[in-house]
């Protein structure tokens, strides 16, 4: 290495420091909270233990209006934000209540079954483990700035990943792929521990870090949509004062089926909330396959008339969204795609403890034997060593 | 090529998973389980191996 390069690299290994230092902390915190959330449909599964009323063979699926009125009635002072088709269980439709069509909090979720259009499931969505791991993991508990503020700790992570790679180099030169040396000290059998798992996993780190950033801005991206696209679908009602009743959930389903004939329900966005205008239902329209069915399309249907409105596909960004969300989740490959998945963050974990451990063991005042270990394998990248 | 050959293939592995279950259902499902899970499996020889002489 010339003197040139290796100031080059002294520098590849600041970066990698400090961006690891300052964003540790928080991808611990997010490594660990995302180890249930990956598993958040089983576990919910596991303990609400929904049951479903013996229903006949082809039975049809029950009117939306009485769906709607069934779980309205668990909470009549709430309105409904939002009712959703489960994409795994055929008969699960969950619809959402809350104190007011653009309240953020104190939700209460009604499951109801899609078939006998009866109630089988309700309870608090705010409350419990899982929602706790949640809200760690997306915002701290602080809203919008705590999702940017994450955001920025996943861009750090990604200079993190990418300054590692280019220390990888320097580290292997005298060392075959895979080499831990295990007779040496513990903190040089944790920095091949280290570079092995970092470096193996570089892909799916990236990826799910890249794509975890990305998700930090969906409010952002939603209320862009809304500027740029939503409020031009609604341009005729504008000025229109909102309508006081809503008629049929169930003809402006119909209606939506109708506009996109290739397409089925994913969700319903009710009037007043954010993915809609105070004069229509917004039907979110999802094809068939594993990509197809999370690229939704709005299909907006005036909730008085039950007349179309307008539909349009989705702009760019929001299908960007859309598809950086189950890179981040790890929901779209079966169980064991899921088991693989934790895995994987498991042993970013060990990566992050590991790059941790090594940065605090920096200090300690070690036997002669160890230090002279310790310099010889970190010369590569901080010099000290005098290589041609 | 000495340095960089197992880290190329096996982030070129984990790319075909990530996509091939997110593209494909059924058999793609099921390869991605492979291909993403690799990493997991040259983990687990190099830390378990035993110790060379």
């Amino acid at each position: 290495m010339g003197v040139g390069a290796a100031v080059n690299m002294k520098r590849w290994a600041w970066i990698h420091k400090w961006s690891s230092v300052v964003c540790t902390a928080f991808l611990l915190l997010l490594c660990v909270t995302g180890l249930p959330l990956i598993f958040h449909h089983e576990i919910d599964e596991w303990t609400e233990s929904v049951e479903y009323p013996p229903m006949p063979e082809g039975a049809p699926s029950a009117n939306l209006d009485d769906v709607l009125a069934n779980a309205k009635q668990r909470k009549p002072e709430f309105v409904a934000q939002y009712l959703v088709w489960d994409a795994d269980e055929p008969r699960e439709i969950l619809v959402n209540l809350a104190p007011s069509a653009r309240a953020e909090t104190d939700s209460h979720l009604v499951t109801v079954d899609g078939l006998s259009g009866k109630v089988v499931h309700e309870g608090p969505a705010d409350e419990g483990f899982m929602y706790v791991m949640f809200k760690l993991h997306v915002d701290l508990f602080a809203g919008l700035p705590g999702k940017l503020f994450l955001g920025l700790m996943g861009i750090l992570f990604a200079a993190a990943i990418v300054s590692g790679i280019v220390l990888y180099a320097p580290f292997m030169r005298r060392l075959d792929f895979g080499d831990v040396r295990r007779g040496k000290s513990t903190r040089v059998k944790w920095l091949d521990l280290h570079n092995l798992l970092g470096v193996v996993t570089i892909a799916w780190a990236l990826v799910v870090g890249l794509t975890g950033v990305i998700n930090t801005w969906a409010d952002l991206v939603i209320k862009f949509w809304q500027y740029d696209q939503l409020t031009a679908m609604v341009a005729p009602y504008k000025g229109q004062p909102a309508p006081k009743g809503f008629g049929s959930l169930q003809a402006a389903v119909e209606t939506a089926r109708k506009a996109a004939p290739d397409m089925i329900p994913s969700f319903v966005a009710f009037p007043g909330t954010i993915f809609s205008s105070e004069h229509h239902y917004a039907v979110f329209m999802r094809g068939h396959t594993a990509l197809t069915k999370r690229l939704v399309k709005p299909v907006l249907v005036d909730a008085q008339t039950a007349k179309l409105t307008d539909t349009r596909d989705l702009p760019w960004y929001v299908t960007a969204l859309l598809v950086s969300q189950p890179l981040h989740f790890g929901d779209y490959g079966g169980l064991p795609f899921k088991i693989v998945w934790a895995l994987l963050d498991v042993v970013t974990i060990v990566v992050l403890g590991s790059g941790l451990y090594l940065w605090l063991a920096r200090r300690r005042k070690p036997g002669q034997q160890d230090e002279a270990e310790w310099k010889s394998a970190m010369a590569p990248v901080e010099g000290g060593e005098a290589t041609p | 090529m000495k340095i960089w050959g197992w880290p190329i293939v096996l982030g070129l592995l984990s790319a075909a998973g990530l996509m091939s279950a997110l593209l494909g259902d059924g058999v793609w499902d099921a390869l991605s389980w492979f291909t993403l899970g690799a990493p997991l499996a040259v983990i687990a020889f190099y830390v378990w191996r035993p110790a060379r002489a």
